[in-house]
């Protein structure tokens, strides 16, 4: 396997406010009590029966991307991140001190992605993953959480997406959006407020912000397919989640209780949402269970499901296949999430002359290392973030050894992430989303 | 509400050839029906970022650069969202307000029509605007819209401090508040959210957090003694002006009542708690199992229940009667008083139930055929659009409108044409 170049880069340790001053404010009183008030009314049978029924086998560690990454370390694999978190808490019986529950939140928010490639290698099925939440839970109930991903939750809190999107300016960027698209496509529209639509568009808000291209690129994509389709004006319109991944439940609720009751309000029959992979398991598991809803109230769509079903049925016209070797990157809430792995490669191969296989694949890939809100916490964890999934970069480089230039990533955080890593390790790849590829390759007006 | 006595329920059938509007127009966007159904209208495109409205044929005086939001108003005036040289502002009728603003959005109407009411941004400030006037007072951000009952009033929840990217404890120091016709409350929270205006317009009650995990609902600026896990939108009990809102408690939701336990019931979920019209009834939609949803009256949840959704509950003008949505799967149900109707659709939209009580109507749609429906026998024509239907004030007439063949047909039908 080929090993890809490393930056030699000084880690300098930066410190979090949200980890400093909310610890500086703990008592142990105060900390005992949140523990066993978490630990008796929002867990249960599922807790216990994981902590009973683990055997410290240890066939987690080599799921992990950081025990890999970080020379077989036993302190970053799954099972020691329980145990120097949860475990400990509950052994304890939440006598533990403020800078362990300092410590707790930096490996519950930065040293694991929730990514549950562990959970495919446990005998017993163990979600390390709902291990690591609870204990995020619990430093949100301790005021202890990584600063960037709570500002980014106090963003949610307040406009109902995750970058402090307000009110007027995201009607405002579709209109200039779908003006702009009109000079390539005459008579584009990009539909607010559409009552009675088949299908609810729904995006991640750094699109509006700084990404306003993917918007153009759906609405194009949108428009050529014939589909008929609405994007709301209101709050929403945003489907991703970070509160989520901060234990803020409550607040997960509100957010998904304004993105289903808009789609419900416009009448549609599903939601399609663009190829983010987080947003995913807030709209279809965890957000819509909070709220009472056993699955999603209105159907959801990932928008590799929603291009599978428009290639398949010929919807999008292509000129030519997309050219250069692709590689394709499987987004763990997606794929090991929503089992979309072989749409997602029924599309690759419909868009693209070569695909080369990453090894390995599907729910067995390695993680991008930025999801679960890792890559929200921010700078003080980036260095941490990249060096921790080397393995990730020794999988992409493989891949290129077999001839893949492009690398196709559905989902945001994962582009993100690995854009980092490819940055970090000096991989030349290109990266791209599907709808990148399905604008540039699909018939356009002459 | 407009005075629908004052509607035509005699004619029977009046058609506006809206299919034609595609020959005179670059491309003629969705369409709009008044409420008494005698106007239809759509934005038009009539060359390179120029727009209009056509009403029944015939286009406002003048163009604008952009329009959205088409919506007539309770009293049958057309209202759009338009934009010259970079303004935007609300026409009404064609007219656009005098003043003009960076931004406005979110369209309000009081009941009668007469007041009209939308947010703005002005030079990256916010306020309300009301019948084209703004609040005199400005703020940083401004989210959850309101308007009073008789549409005088506007309220929103208001940014009063100022924080930086990434100042956690400024802002959980509490940097928003309420404020009705611009006055904002003295207190600060760190979040506000949905909010109602009490019926004699003097009081303001809205969700608030107090810190990042304790909820209650602030009156005027007021938090309620007690706090709770989580709290949804509040109400005003119209008879005696006490404040009701769903609160959640130890993971389960029920009713309180100015801060104390209302229902005795709790549930997996509870929310849009409305008042019958005549103030003695308390409904809610409610999960009383997980994953299962039904309408609780008082308290008491309907037998039957539903596993994805419930939705669109309305009272009977004299409170006797309720219906509601359902949905299961793909399809969507309509719901009267617990029963659930035989027929499904692919889509179903807010029941309506006549005001002798014999009646519950609603549009529907199957196989992307719009029809009414109305207790439980569809009507025969499948449309290409529909409104909601309306009945007349004895409830043996229906109004419908429909686009059938290209063309808007405005349609005045005894109830018993549909229900045989």
């Amino acid at each position: 396997m080929a090993e890809p170049a490393k930056k030699q880069e000084q880690e300098v340790k930066m410190t979090d406010e949200g980890l400093e001053v909310g610890a500086s404010r703990l008592t142990e009183d105060k900390i005992e009590k949140v523990i066993n008030q978490v630990l008796k009314a929002e867990t249960g049978a599922r807790l216990k029966t994981y902590v009973d029924t683990c055997v410290h086998c240890g066939l987690c560690s080599e799921a992990c991307h950081f025990y890999m990454s970080n020379d077989k370390d036993p302190k970053w694999s799954p099972v020691g991140k329980v145990k120097q978190t949860i475990w400990e808490m509950i052994n304890k019986k939440g006598k533990v001190t403020p800078e362990f529950i300092k410590r707790a939140s930096e490996i519950a928010s930065t040293e694991c992605n929730l990514c549950r490639r562990c959970l495919q290698f446990c005998p017993f099925g163990i979600d390390i993953a709902y291990l690591i939440a609870t204990v995020r839970r619990i430093c949100h109930k301790l005021g202890v959480t990584p600063r960037y991903i709570q500002d980014t939750a106090h963003s949610h809190s307040v406009t109902m997406n995750q970058m402090w999107v307000k009110g007027d300016e995201w009607p405002d960027t579709l209109q200039w959006q779908e003006e702009e698209a009109r000079g390539e496509f005459p008579g584009l529209r990009i539909p607010l407020e559409k009552e009675g639509a088949d299908v609810m568009y729904s995006v991640i808000a750094p699109e509006p912000k700084f990404q306003a291209q993917l918007i153009y690129q759906a609405a194009a994509i949108m428009n050529v397919a014939g589909v008929d389709w609405t994007m709301p004006a209101d709050m929403g319109w945003d489907n991703s989640d970070m509160a989520m991944f901060t234990g803020d439940n409550e607040i997960m609720g509100r957010v998904k209780r304004a993105h289903f009751e808009t789609a419900a309000r416009l009448r549609v029959k599903r939601i399609v949402m663009g190829e983010c992979g987080h947003a995913f398991r807030s709209v279809y598991d965890t957000g819509n269970r909070w709220l009472g809803w056993s699955r999603p109230a209105i159907p959801i769509v990932h928008a590799i499901d929603f291009y599978y079903e428009l290639l398949r049925d010929n919807k999008i016209p292509i000129k030519e296949k997309f050219k250069d070797p692709v590689t394709l990157h499987d987004p763990c809430n997606v794929i090991r999430g929503g089992g979309l792995m072989e749409k997602s490669r029924f599309v690759a191969n419909a868009l693209c002359e070569t695909v080369v296989e990453m090894h390995p694949n599907r729910e067995y890939n390695y993680c991008c290392a930025a999801g679960g809100g890792v890559i929200n916490c921010g700078p003080p964890y980036k260095l941490k973030r990249v060096k921790g999934n080397r393995v990730k970069a020794e999988q992409l480089m493989d891949a290129r050894a077999r001839g893949a230039k492009v690398i196709i990533s559905p989902c945001h955080n994962c582009h993100s992430g690995l854009k980092d890593i490819k940055n970090y390790y000096d991989i030349h790849m290109d990266i791209k989303f599907f709808g990148d590829i399905i604008y540039k390759i699909m018939e356009k007006p002459e | 509400m407009a005075d629908q006595n004052k509607w035509d329920w005699e004619i029977k059938e009046k058609k506006v050839p809206i299919g034609e509007w595609k020959e005179h127009f670059e491309w003629v966007e969705e369409p709009y029906a008044s409420p008494d159904g005698e106007k239809v209208a759509a934005v038009v495109n009539i060359g390179e970022g120029e727009f209009n409205v056509c009403i029944n044929g015939e286009t406002w005086e003048n163009p604008f650069e952009k329009i959205w939001y088409v919506r007539f108003s309770p009293d049958g005036r057309l209202t759009a969202l338009v934009s010259d040289t970079g303004e935007w502002t609300v026409a009404v009728d064609g007219v656009p307000w005098e003043n003009k603003f960076g931004y406005v959005w979110n369209t309000m109407f009081g009941p009668n029509g007469k007041n009209i009411a939308v947010a703005a941004q002005q030079d990256g400030e916010y306020c309300m605007v009301l019948n084209g006037e703004p609040w005199e007072e400005k703020f940083q951000n401004m989210t959850y819209f309101a308007m009073s009952q008789d549409g005088t009033k506007t309220a929103a929840a208001v940014q009063v401090e100022g924080f930086g990217e990434g100042e956690i404890h400024k802002f959980q120091q509490g940097c928003f508040t309420a404020a009705m016709d611009g006055q904002a409350w003295d207190n600060r929270f760190v979040n506000v959210w949905n909010m109602a205006i009490s019926p004699d317009n003097t009081k303001l009650a809205a969700e608030v957090r107090v810190n990042l995990y304790d909820y209650t609902i602030a009156v005027n600026g007021v938090p309620w003694e007690k706090t709770f896990g989580c709290v949804w939108q509040p109400i005003f009990n119209p008879k005696s002006g006490s404040v009701i809102a769903p609160v959640r408690v130890s993971g389960k939701w029920t009713l309180a009542e100015n801060g104390k336990f209302l229902w005795d019931g709790r549930f997996f979920q509870v929310w849009h708690q409305m008042f019958s019209p005549n103030g003695e009834k308390l409904a809610a939609i409610v999960a009383p199992k997980y994953g299962r949803w039904t309408v609780a009256v008082n308290g008491q949840p309907w037998t039957a229940t539903f596993s994805d959704m419930v939705t669109d509950m309305v009272f009977s003008q004299d409170s006797s009667r309720i219906a509601a949505l359902a949905k299961e799967g793909e399809q969507w149900k309509v719901v009267a008083d617990g029963s659930v109707w035989s027929n499904v659709f692919d889509m179903a939209w807010k029941p309506a139930i006549s005001s002798n009580n014999k009646y519950v109507a609603a549009k529907v749609e199957k196989k992307g055929k719009y029809t009414i429906a109305v207790n439980d026998r569809i009507w025969s024509k499948e449309c290409e659009a529909a409104w909601d239907p309306i009945f007349n004030s004895n409830g043996d007439k229906i109004l419908l409108r429909t686009v059938e063949n290209g063309q808007y047909v405005r349609r005045v039908l005894p109830v018993t044409e549909i229900t045989g």
